[in-house]
């Protein structure tokens, strides 16, 4: 005889558990332009099922919500719908009991909120506004319009050469992206929705490191025009590319003494070996573009003369300006800000940290690096002070495992107050007040906020500030160039406003961002200049796609890059992650399931072709 | 070549080819519903799987390539199943009144659902909601027969390189609607009807003038005269939507049907066709600067190279929208419709004693744009219409069966005179390139006084998505080109504007074969794009080998015509009455597309 039962999971409840997972991967992956309309009446439906049945609102009212929302969809609707949808919406959020109905009433007032054009569409006119595009999710996802399924595909097919020249019709810095690139492609990648997103970035690299060298198109013949490039960084090398590929006379113009931007002096050996680097903007610039480096814009020249001597200028001078912490103490020696750190590390002379104890302020990737960088410089500790907690932590969470797994020590949830120094003025710890996880704020994640327990010290012989960088558009305000913060003004197809013939891109109309965005710009710029130029929009020579093979969507691990192992790669700057094996990228490769094909791809971006026998 | 088995029997095929083509050509039957080859290959309706050995989910077989061993099953449990299942999940949501369809009889669905056996119905049926787009002159779209194959879109966008037709919506509520959901009217559409033809189910068809041309044939007893032009293209597809063979289908026997039904005078547009030659010519000797002349249309652009012929409506529609700037470039020469119809209310009344307003012209025209041009205001040159309603091949064959004409048993009868009278030169207008080579012979006659040999200008004959040529022309080289289909008509106006490319004269139709391919023809079957086209022009070129007379300038009524009334090509009465102001047509220029942004 027994009273009470222990829990144990049923099967029921499993299978629901992994429904609610693949419902959440669906509803992540949904297409862009889905009908919000139809959306909100999903939802509703979703939170009826879930609704226990207590309250009035809750079990009637969102269902009524749902019906009528169906009805406008239907064409049945009329514009008093739209009122007494929002009435209901407002009681369900204001009388439920519990959060269940809350939640769903205060949802719908915000859609209805957020898009009254859709719903008034709908009950006015019975049309929908919304623009389904079905493209193909990784390729739409890639800042540089990456043909993703195609590379793929020519791997599958063992044709990495062919691979890399798809590649690049698209993205100038293959190899670059191949190592480093935060691959938003992978977050949208539908094969989510059957096990794990196929790993793109690492195929990438497999098709880099087995393809040799993999020659460049021939260029169009010269048009006479010239053009000027500002910042030697991706996005003014990507720009530079694709101009002196239509023809176009180009030239670099770069503040240091080597090419490559933040690629160069930020990312570090280990991720970004430099020698991969040089090889990749050799081959960039064999296509006849000069460098002029060592040549700082602003200070050698002007852009009033660049204007004058070129058909157009690209400024694409990136985020170099340290951002301070504004506290006490935090002038003086010992007290860096990380891209001034890492620059150093790699124009010397090497930063001596050997047995020094170094405090790194900072969350996101810039912060893992100097971190990193820090460990391999011998110091004896290095700790990570961060204001928020470590999921609110911006930086990849493979780059704060990799941290950590490396020795480094995270103080989270502690917000900086002082630099303490001692008589000789050097430093000897940083104050930090311990916070607490408060209400969330408008970057979605909760703002911290003091938790009322005495500021504590961390000891420290050198702390490191990557708090965030910032632009120096400022200096060329004089010269009539628009500046927004320290950041340039650009319009959408990145024109500078009132200053004709000059465009510009990369970080400093973005702020701080990520390299395929700056290469994104860098296309964006080219293809606009290109016109503005003159010139005829161009389609780079497509290379031939295999064929889709049939496909059976069975479930499958994804292939991961293995790293090497902590305690080894902190003696040396080699790279930390290993390529895929051939027969790994194989694996790999079968599991993409072809958008480009399946799916309505094929149908909704769909372009003309001629019509022939 | 790969070996792949095929329910059972070994095959070979080459390693670029569909599972549905190489069963095709090995003799297996697979049925397609939306596929249409090398155009819509999207894989929507799923009526064409297969099963494949070692291949867990089923596959379709239009759009996977063929590989080596693979073995494949056309007809499985399984795969009728899911073909059954298919076909009634699209009936459940078709609107199954099929006695009143346009194309009952001719369906696709209609044919594949007896194919597959379909004979319940286990869903419960709900026809989408919706009232047919009648905003057009020329085409009209039922949203509730639409099964949503796509192949309007694909041809629109890939062949046509229009992109009008556009998917709005998503999920259950998916639908075919013109660009932006706007009224077709509303649209950059040219009516050239490609659509239509492609169209598996009656969701698209022509405005329906059926009615329109009993009731002419009823204000007879007004005391009107009923005249009746028959266009090249017609008499070469007339019969097959009425099952007949070629060799039953012939221009006399459909003369003799017309005339059963009660239309009495039965002329031939080719007659006209023969004066747009030339009147055409003429004005092309003068652009190009072999004769004297100056021009009363077209302004101050007239002598604007190259020269573009102007008798396919949708073409113009397509120009004065996509590309306004090159209209002054088009031949100023009103199409044989039009001049047909301007000539029979003029010439023909005066010399029969007929006034202009009791004379109806009915024109059969294998062309949905023929409406939308007939319809034009500024067509009216004799003060009245030139040309009162425009019936399609379809809608020909339509009325023949309503009337029960058994065609076979019909003696062939000729086309009346004297507006019956054509040449060759006037027959093969219904081909792509036969303008060309029709004009460049009277050409070549006005500019040396000769005539040419016959066969000169042949190689501008063929299937090419462009044809290149040059001629010696009374000692001045005249480069001309010939394209067909609007996607090849925009890639040779690019090449022009880039200066990638010069010619003297060109020659455009809209649709891909010509008038012979053109979107008022029979229905096609099958995943086939325009099956026919070639066939019907060989038809074509055919009548032109046996015709008596070649040369439009030799044609006796013709040159009588010019005699007792036109006096010169070009001159002041032609200009009045057979030529045209493009401009004045009011196109709207379509906002240009925006380009895909480089990063996407
Ligand atoms: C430490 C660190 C790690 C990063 N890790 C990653 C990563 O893993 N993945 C990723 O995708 N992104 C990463 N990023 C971001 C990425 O590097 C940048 O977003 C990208 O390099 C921006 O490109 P850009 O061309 O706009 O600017 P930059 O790369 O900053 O290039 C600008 C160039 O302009 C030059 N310049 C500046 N002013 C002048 C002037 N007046 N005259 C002439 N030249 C001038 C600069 O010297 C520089 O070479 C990282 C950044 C940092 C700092
Ligand atoms: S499955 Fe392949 S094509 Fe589809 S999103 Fe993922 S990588 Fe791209
Ligand atoms: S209108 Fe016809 S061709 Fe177009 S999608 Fe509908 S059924 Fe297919």
């Amino acid at each position: 005889m027994s009273y009470v039962r222990a829990p144990s999971p049923d099967r029921m409840e499993s299978v629901i558990a992994e429904m609610t997972t693949s419902m959440q991967h669906r509803i992540a992956l949904a297409p862009a332009g889905i009908c919000p309309v139809e959306m909100t009446m999903v939802f509703l439906r979703l939170c009826h099922a879930q609704s226990c049945g207590k309250c009035v609102p809750c079990r009637i009212g969102l269902g009524k919500m749902a019906d009528i929302i169906s009805d406008l969809i239907d064409g049945r609707g009329d514009p008093s719908l739209l009122s007494t949808l929002e009435a209901t919406a407002r009681t369900v959020r204001d009388t439920s009991d519990c959060v269940l109905g809350v939640h769903a009433g205060s949802m719908v007032l915000r859609n209805l909120d957020e898009f009254l054009n859709d719903f008034q569409s709908h009950a006015l006119e019975s049309r929908c506004v919304g623009i389904f595009a079905g493209p193909i999710p990784c390729q739409s996802a890639c800042p540089a319009g990456v043909n993703v399924p195609g590379y793929i595909a020519l791997i599958r097919e063992g044709k990495p050469k062919e691979a890399v020249a798809l590649i690049r019709e698209a993205n100038p810095l293959p190899t670059v992206c191949a190592l480093i690139c935060d691959h938003p492609c992978e977050a949208h990648c539908r094969r989510r929705m059957l096990d794990d997103a196929v790993n793109i970035r690492g195929l990438k690299r497999y098709a880099v490191e087995s393809s040799g060298d993999v020659p460049l198109p021939e260029p169009l013949p010269p048009t006479g025009k010239k053009v000027a490039v500002v910042g030697g960084g991706p996005a003014g090398l990507t720009c530079a590319y694709y101009l002196a590929l239509w023809g176009h006379d180009v030239t670099i113009f770069e503040k240091y003494p080597k090419l490559g931007g933040m690629l160069r002096y930020g990312i570090p050996e280990y991720r970004l070996p430099k020698a991969l680097l040089d090889k990749e903007i050799e081959r960039i610039l064999s296509l006849g573009i000069p460098a002029k480096t060592s040549f700082e814009i602003g200070k050698d020249a002007s852009i009033e003369g660049l204007r004058r001597e070129y058909d157009a200028v690209f400024l694409a001078i990136g985020c170099h300006e340290d951002r301070k912490l504004g506290i006490e103490g935090e002038e003086g020696p010992d007290v860096v800000s990380a891209v001034s750190f890492l620059r150093q590390v790699i124009s010397g002379p090497l930063p001596v940290l050997r047995g020094k104890i170094v405090a790194v302020v900072g969350g996101g990737n810039v912060a893992m690096d100097a971190a990193r960088t820090a460990v391999r410089l011998g110091a004896r500790e290095v700790k990570l002070v961060y204001r928020r907690r470590r999921e609110d932590m911006p930086a990849d969470p493979k780059e704060v495992t990799g941290a950590l797994e490396e020795g480094v020590d995270l103080i989270d949830l502690a917000s900086p107050v002082r630099v303490t120094r001692n008589e000789r003025g050097a430093v000897t710890g940083l104050i930090i007040r311990p916070m607490v996880a408060g209400p969330i704020d408008d970057s979605g994640r909760p703002k911290p906020v003091p938790s009322g327990r005495p500021d504590e010290t961390v000891e420290c012989d050198v702390i490191i500030v990557a708090i965030g960088q910032s632009s120096e558009s400022a200096r060329f305000k004089e010269e009539g160039i628009p500046t927004n913060k320290d950041l340039v003004v650009a319009g959408e197809d990145l024109s500078v406003p009132g200053v004709p013939g000059v465009f510009a891109g990369g970080d400093c109309v973005s702020g701080p961002s990520t390299a395929v965005k700056a290469i994104g710009h860098g296309k964006t710029a080219a293809l606009n200049i290109h016109v503005y130029l003159g010139g005829e929009p161009v389609e780079t020579a497509r290379h031939p796609i295999p064929p889709a093979r049939p496909s059976d969507m069975m479930p499958s691990g994804r292939v991961e890059l293995k790293e090497r192992s902590p305690l080894v790669r902190v003696r040396d700057f080699r790279m930390v992650e290993k390529g895929m094996s051939a027969e790994e990228a194989l694996r790999e490769a079968h599991r993409c399931l072809r958008c480009d094909h399946y799916g309505c791809a094929p149908l909704r971006s769909g372009r003309w072709y001629a019509w022939s026998r | 070549m790969v070996k792949i088995t095929i329910d059972g029997k070994e095959v070979t095929a080459s390693p670029e080819c569909t599972i549905l083509e190489a069963a095709t050509k090995a003799g297996f039957r697979i049925p397609t519903l939306c596929h249409l080859k090398g155009i819509n290959d999207v894989g929507a309706c799923r009526v064409c799987v297969v099963e494949i050995e070692g291949v867990e989910k089923l596959v379709t077989s239009c759009n996977i390539t063929v590989r080596d061993g693979m073995s494949v099953l056309t007809a499985s449990p399984r795969v009728r199943e899911a073909r059954r299942t298919v076909v009634e999940l699209l009936l459940s949501e078709h609107d199954c009144n099929c006695p009143t369809c346009p194309q009952n009889g001719k369906c696709d669905l209609q044919s594949l659902a007896e194919k597959l056996g379909v004979r319940t119905q286990k869903y419960h049926s709900s026809a989408p909601q919706g009232e047919p787009d009648t905003s057009s002159p020329s085409l009209v779209k039922d949203p509730r027969k639409c099964i949503l194959c796509y192949r309007c879109v694909s041809v629109c966008d890939r062949v046509q390189s229009m992109g009008i037709w556009t998917i709005a919506g998503a999920g259950g509520h998916t639908q075919v609607v013109p660009e932006g959901g706007a009224p077709l009217a509303h649209t950059a559409c040219t009516y050239c009807g490609q659509c239509v033809v492609s169209c598996p189910v009656g969701a698209l068809s022509e405005k329906d003038d059926r009615d329109v041309a009993w009731e002419l044939l009823n204000s007879r007893k007004q005391g009107k005269r009923i005249v009746t032009q028959v266009a090249p293209a017609v008499r070469a597809s007339w019969g097959e939507a009425l099952g007949l063979p070629r060799s039953v289908a012939t221009p006399g026997r459909l003369v003799a049907a017309l005339k059963h039904i009660g239309f009495d005078l039965v002329f031939d547009t080719c007659f006209a066709a023969d004066v747009t030659v030339i009147e055409e010519a003429a004005e092309l000797l003068r652009r190009a600067g072999l004769v004297e002349g100056q021009r009363s249309h077209g302004g101050p652009n007239a002598r604007r190279m190259p020269m573009f012929t102007s008798c396919c409506p949708a073409w113009v529609r397509f120009l004065g929208a996509e590309y306004p700037e090159f209209l002054p470039c088009l031949s100023s020469a009103k199409s044989p419709q039009q001049m047909f119809g301007a000539l029979a209310k003029t010439y023909w009344a005066q010399s029969f004693g007929v006034g202009a307003g009791d004379i109806r012209v009915l024109s059969l025209m294998p062309c949905t744009a023929k409406k939308y041009e007939a319809s034009l205001d500024v067509m009216s040159s004799s003060g009245f219409r030139d040309v009162d309603v425009t019936l399609t091949t379809r809608e020909i064959s339509s009325l023949i069966m309503e009337e029960g004409v058994r065609v076979e048993n019909l003696p062939e009868v000729d086309f009346d005179s004297p507006l019956g009278l054509a040449s060759g030169a006037g027959v093969i207008f219904g081909s792509t390139g036969g303008v060309m080579e029709a004009a460049l012979r009277t050409a070549y006659y006005l500019a040396t006084g000769k005539n040419p040999p016959v066969d000169a200008f042949r190689v501008v004959r063929g299937t090419g998505g462009r044809r290149e040529a040059e001629f010696d022309v009374a000692g001045k080289t005249l480069t001309v080109a010939v394209v067909h289909g609007l996607g090849n008509a925009r890639m040779l106006l690019e090449d022009i504007k880039a200066k990638r490319v010069a010619y003297d004269f060109v020659e455009v139709m809209a649709c891909p074969g010509g008038c012979a391919g053109g979107g008022g023809q029979p229905y096609a079957q099958g995943f086939e794009y325009n099956p026919e086209a070639g066939a019907r022009a060989q038809t074509l070129y055919g009548i032109d080998d046996k015709a008596p007379v070649r040369f439009a300038h030799e044609n006796p009524a013709v040159i009588e015509l010019y005699d007792k009334f036109l006096k010169t090509p070009g001159g002041e009465l032609s200009e009045k009455l057979l030529h045209t102001d493009h401009r004045l047509w009011g196109i709207q220029a379509r906002s240009r597309r925006v380009m895909a942004a480089a990063a996407t």
